[in-house]
This record gives structure tokens, C-alpha cells and sequence, in this order.
């Protein structure tokens, strides 16, 4: 085991992301479309999860309003395409902006605000942005039902209709959030926000600015989920405040902690319990809570720090090595 | 005037659903130091055991009554009471020390298993309690302002018990064991208090209150659905964070204010906006009194 271990540790890193990339090419070629359809879900949460996770966790920032952003995304996107015609492709960077934005603009005042009160007050935004989507606020936001009727996206004179197309524009997607995570993990604004998360006050006496590496976690991991509430309306051609719902926010928080807080792999393995096995389960239908109810409690009980955890997040729960 | 006193009566009724349902929030928060999400599960399975005890009461009885209520509360009480105490054990117990976002993991799991249990066992469908239990008269105070007699008897039985629970906390051993529990578990331990008792105590004690309240909010509306568990005991929460959380009288608070400024809400500025209104006062609160109106200013550690 041991020596297995070692030896693909040997593999060299390259090796291993060009040979996953490949599967995830490969992957939805042999599929049904149901199958294709579970497989662009799984892509779009975890573009979700790994956002959220900048927030939660690198920066340690209870989240619980996430699906807020997601929402704004979309709307952002469904909006500027009714309206004014702007062809679904440029609405993306406006979601991006405008969930960024309200990132900044919530998260502004709050930012004092420590541990579980934070994450009330998160909670309480994302109902209150539902709430305004369902009140039909401005007479812009369609009420209940949402809105309906958004073009396709079309990308290179080819139009993006079916679920194959989807999957590999949220792939391209995921590949670059992966690439950019990376990056920031690695960044010296990474450093700053683990360090705020382990110990705030030791941070800022060494000279982090804690304020602003918060705001900035909040406005990056918004942004990006208001990128991944457009690509839900490149496939998906109806909004509506469903998207903002708290049990959106609850499984998106799920995801995150599940698979190891603050750890790449993890959200994969989090978006792969809360949501691929689930959907592919679907025929247990209503059962299908309580079974991944049951297995969040086992799960954490038998692996409190997540499934695959960072290895820092690992040391500090088990004590080990 | 005759409108605003109507709308505090019914404020105050519904402020002590959430204060009931608020003080099982505060009163785990005050010894573990975890949001027990499952909380507004367990509430909602006291509305549905008590319709599953009032239904067959009335079938076997053969008429309907308020002196059915009071044998049906004892069992909601008690198999709630149960519930909370086997999740405590189960689900939080061994997570005691494995940090504090774990536990809310495991809390949100029993939350979607309470939930669709609820959901498989009795349906998706709204729920109706059986009819004629509360007399349907009214009561006028001031003459102006009406109260209506299930008002009254909603209104007792939250006040008594909350009395009860304040009484209990502050008067007795096990409160104030309690109360030493939330403060620090190893001094408690060093000071010859059963930690893991108290929590069970806790978990007996809070969720028991809940229970009974879902057995009220489904007496005071008649009807419900699965849902009520999220969209109540978030209401619930909210109001024990505004009050302060871990502070028994702050929840009490909190949850009379919550539902004053919802009706106030609703009856002077727009039904729909109400609950925008009561979270952005929420909001308010916490960025300029971020412990909660009663709450002490204690170094909070993620």
C-alpha cells in the first residue's frame, strides 16, 4: 500500500491533470443524455462548491446565503437578454459584476461580524434577495414564476443546445476555476486568508489586512458564483427565485465542508455526494434525503474533518503528521 | 390606535411561537456552542405527532374538545423530548471535540432526515388538524381590539411555560448547572457537574419545548405542510440570535419582537414584504449590536 502510494506520488502532477482532463473529455461520449445532464449538474456545482469554498474555506467565513449570488447570476444574465437583446455570451461578464457587486456591498458592513453571526446574516440576505425576486421587485423580476424565454447561447455561430454542449462549456469553465483556486490558493492573498481563518487576531498583528482579505474572499467567491448562476441559464432557459432558496445555500455549504474544508479535491468529493450520486439515486425519490441525511451524520462522525481534507485542516483536527 | 393594538395582540401571539421555538436554539447554542439545525425539524414533528395523537383522540373519544389537548400535549412533549435526546446522542455527542463545522454538517443531515421522514410518513400534502378543538369565541378588550379565546389559550400556555423554563434555569441545580456548563465545560467537569448529563438535559428540555409549540402553531393555524420545519425554525433562529444567542430571556425577547415587527410589517407597509422587513431589521440589529440585544460581548473564535 505503501509502496503504491509512493509510486504514484512519483507520477508527476502534469501527468495526472492531463490524464483527469482526458476522462472528463472522454467521460460523457458513451453517456445517455440523462447521464450528460447529471454530469454538467456535477460540473456546475462544483464550479459552485469551489467558489463557496474560497469564502468558507479558505477565508473561514460562515456562508449560508451563497445561492443569493448564484441567483443574481442568472438573473443578471436573463435580464440583460430579454431586454436589450445582448446575446447570452456577453451577459456573462455583467453576472460576474453585478454578483460581485452585491458581494461587496452585503459583505461590507458585516465584516466584523464573527463566527455564527456572520453566518445569520448571510442567511437572512439570501432570503431577503429571494424574497425581492419572489415580490417581483422593480416589476422586472417576473414574481414566482420567473422568467422564461432566454436565447440560447450561441458560440461561434454554433448554438448550444444540447446537453453534451452544456457539459463541455461547463467543463471549460471548471478548468479554469480550477486553474485560477489554484493559483490564488498558492498567492500570497491565499496565505492571508488562511492565516485570518486560523487565528484573526494573530494575523492582523502581523500586518495582514484582515478587512480587506475578507472582502475580497466574499467579492471573488461571489463573482463567481454569479458566473455559474449564467451558465445555468446558457442550459437552462427559465429563472426563478427557486434558485435563491436557502436549501440551495444549505447543499452548496454541504458540498464544501463535506469533502474537507478548504480542500480542492474535496469540493469534488462533496459535489459528488451531495449531488451526482443523489441525482443518479433519483429513483428512490423521496427517500433520497434521508439517505444523504443518514450519510452526512455517518460521515462526519466516522471522518469529522471531511473526506478529503486539506492537509493543514487534517493535522488540526487529528493531531498527526 | 384600534388597528395597532390588534396587530401587537396578534404580534405577541406569534412572537411566542418563535420564542418557544427560539429558546431550544439558544439553550444548545448556550452549552455547545453549535446552531442545531435540526431544531426546526423537531418542531415540525411535534405539529405532526400531535395530529396523529388528536386525530385518533377524537376517533376514539367521539368528539372534539379542548380537554383533548392536554393528554396530547404530554405526548408530544415526551416523544419529542425523546427525539432530541437520541439525535444529541447519536449525531452531536461524538463530535464533541472534532471542531465546530462538523457538527453543523451532522445537524443539517438529521434536519433533511426529519424532513423527509415527515415527508414519507405523511405525505406531502397540507395537514389539517381536526375541528372544534379551541371554542371559536372572542374575547374584547378595551372595545376596541379583539382577542380571540385561542389566542388566550396560546398565549397562556407559552407564557407558563416559559415561566416554567426560566424558573427551572435560574432556581434549581440542574439550572444552574446548566448555566455553569455554558460558561466552561472543563471547570463544570473539575466542579463535579455531569457535563454529558446536563447537554441530555438540554436536549430534553428544548426540543420537549419545541415539540409543543409545532402542537400550538398547528392548533393556531389548522394547517401545515413538511415545509414548516425550514421556513419556522429559520423565523425561530433569527429570533434567538436577535435577542442574543445562549441567553434565555434574550430568546423570549427576541421572538415577541420578531413577531411584533412582522405584523407591524405586514398591517402598515405590505403583507408581501414582511418577512424582507423583519430580516433587514435583523440585518440592522446585528451590524450595530453585533451580540444580539441582550447578548454579552464574549471573544467568538471560529
Amino acid at each position: 500500500m505503501a509502496n503504491l502510494r509512493a509510486r504514484l506520488q512519483k507520477i508527476p502532477p502534469l501527468w495526472w491533470q492531463a490524464g483527469l482532463l482526458t476522462l472528463a473529455v472522454l467521460l460523457p461520449l458513451p453517456l445517455s443524455d440523462y447521464y450528460r445532464s447529471v454530469l454538467w449538474r456535477t460540473g456546475l456545482y462544483a464550479i459552485l462548491g469551489l467558489s463557496l469554498n474560497i469564502i468558507v474555506g479558505y477565508a473561514g467565513l460562515f456562508q449560508l446565503g451563497h445561492a443569493a449570488f448564484y441567483a443574481l447570476g442568472a438573473y443578471t444574465s436573463a435580464l440583460l437578454n430579454l431586454h436589450f437583446d445582448i446575446p447570452l455570451i456577453l451577459t456573462w461578464p455583467a453576472s460576474i459584476l453585478v454578483a460581485a457587486l452585491f458581494g461587496y456591498l452585503i459583505s461590507r458592513p458585516i465584516l466584523h461580524l464573527r463566527g455564527d453571526y456572520l453566518c445569520i446574516v448571510t442567511i437572512a440576505f439570501g432570503e431577503v434577495v429571494r424574497l425581492a425576486l419572489v415580490n417581483n421587485i422593480f416589476g422586472i423580476t417576473g414574481g414566482a414564476n420567473g422568467l422564461s424565454g432566454i436565447d440560447r447561447p450561441v458560440l461561434f455561430g454554433l448554438v448550444l443546445r444540447s446537453p453534451i454542449h452544456h457539459y463541455y462549456l461547463v467543463l471549460f469553465f471548471l478548468v479554469l476555476t480550477l486553474f485560477a483556486v489554484r493559483r490564488l490558493e498558492n498567492s500570497r492573498l491565499g496565505r492571508a486568508w488562511m492565516y485570518v481563518r486560523e487565528d484573526e487576531t494573530a494575523a492582523e498583528a502581523m500586518g495582514i489586512d484582515t478587512t480587506r482579505a475578507k472582502l475580497l474572499a466574499f467579492v471573488l467567491g461571489s463573482g463567481w458564483a454569479g458566473m455559474a448562476g449564467a451558465l445555468y441559464v446558457a442550459r437552462v432557459p427559465v429563472v426563478s427565485p427557486d434558485l435563491a432558496r436557502f436549501i440551495e445555500s444549505v447543499i452548496m455549504f454541504c458540498i464544501v465542508v463535506l469533502g474537507g474544508t478548504g480542500s480542492i479535491p474535496g469540493v469534488f468529493v462533496g459535489t459528488l455526494g451531495m449531488i451526482t450520486l443523489p441525482e443518479i439515486f433519483r429513483a428512490l425519490k423521496t427517500w433520497r434525503d434521508a439517505w444523504m441525511g443518514v450519510a452526512m451524520v455517518a460521515m462526519m462522525i466516522a471522518r469529522p474533518e471531511g473526506l478529503w481534507p486539506s492537509r493543514r485542516v487534517r493535522m488540526e483536527i487529528r493531531g498527526e503528521e | 390606535m384600534q388597528q395597532l393594538l390588534q396587530q401587537l395582540i396578534n404580534g405577541i401571539t406569534i412572537g411566542s411561537f418563535y420564542a418557544l421555538v427560539a429558546l431550544g436554539y439558544t439553550m444548545v447554542y448556550g452549552v455547545l456552542k453549535m446552531i442545531n439545525f435540526a431544531h426546526g425539524g423537531l418542531f415540525m414533528w411535534g405539529a405532526y405527532v400531535g395530529l396523529t395523537g388528536l386525530s385518533l383522540l377524537v376517533a376514539w373519544v367521539g368528539q372534539s374538545g379542548p380537554g383533548l389537548i392536554f393528554p396530547v400535549s404530554v405526548l408530544v412533549i415526551v416523544t419529542i423530548a425523546m427525539i432530541g435526546v437520541l439525535v444529541e446522542r447519536v449525531a452531536y455527542r461524538p463530535l464533541r471535540s472534532a471542531g465546530r463545522l462538523a457538527p453543523v454538517i451532522s445537524a443539517l443531515g438529521v434536519a433533511f432526515i426529519l424532513e423527509s421522514l415527515a415527508r414519507n410518513v405523511y405525505g406531502a400534502s397540507w395537514k389539517t388538524y381536526p375541528a372544534g378543538l379551541v371554542p371559536s369565541g372572542r374575547i374584547v378588550l378595551l372595545s376596541e381590539a379583539r382577542v380571540s379565546l385561542m389566542q388566550v389559550m396560546v398565549l397562556l400556555i407559552s407564557f407558563m411555560l416559559m415561566a416554567l423554563l426560566y424558573l427551572f434555569v435560574y432556581r434549581t441545580r440542574i439550572g444552574t448547572a446548566m448555566r455553569a456548563v455554558s460558561l466552561d465545560h472543563e471547570v463544570s467537569r473539575l466542579m463535579g457537574i455531569d457535563v454529558d448529563r446536563i447537554i441530555a438535559t438540554v436536549f430534553l428540555i428544548g426540543p420537549g419545548l419545541g415539540g409543543m409549540a409545532g402542537l400550538i402553531v398547528g392548533l393556531y393555524y389548522g394547517s401545515f405542510d413538511f415545509t414548516l420545519g425550514w421556513s419556522f425554525g429559520l423565523k425561530a433562529f433569527i429570533s434567538a440570535i436577535l435577542g442574543g444567542i445562549g441567553n434565555i430571556p434574550g430568546a423570549m425577547l427576541g421572538g415577541m419582537m420578531l413577531g411584533i415587527i412582522e405584523t407591524l410589517g405586514a398591517g402598515y407597509v405590505s403583507p408581501q414584504w414582511k418577512d424582507v422587513i423583519a430580516y433587514l431589521i435583523l440585518i440592522l440589529i446585528l451590524i450595530f449590536r453585533p451580540t444580539g440585544l441582550l447578548g454579552e460581548r464574549v471573544a467568538e473564535k471560529l
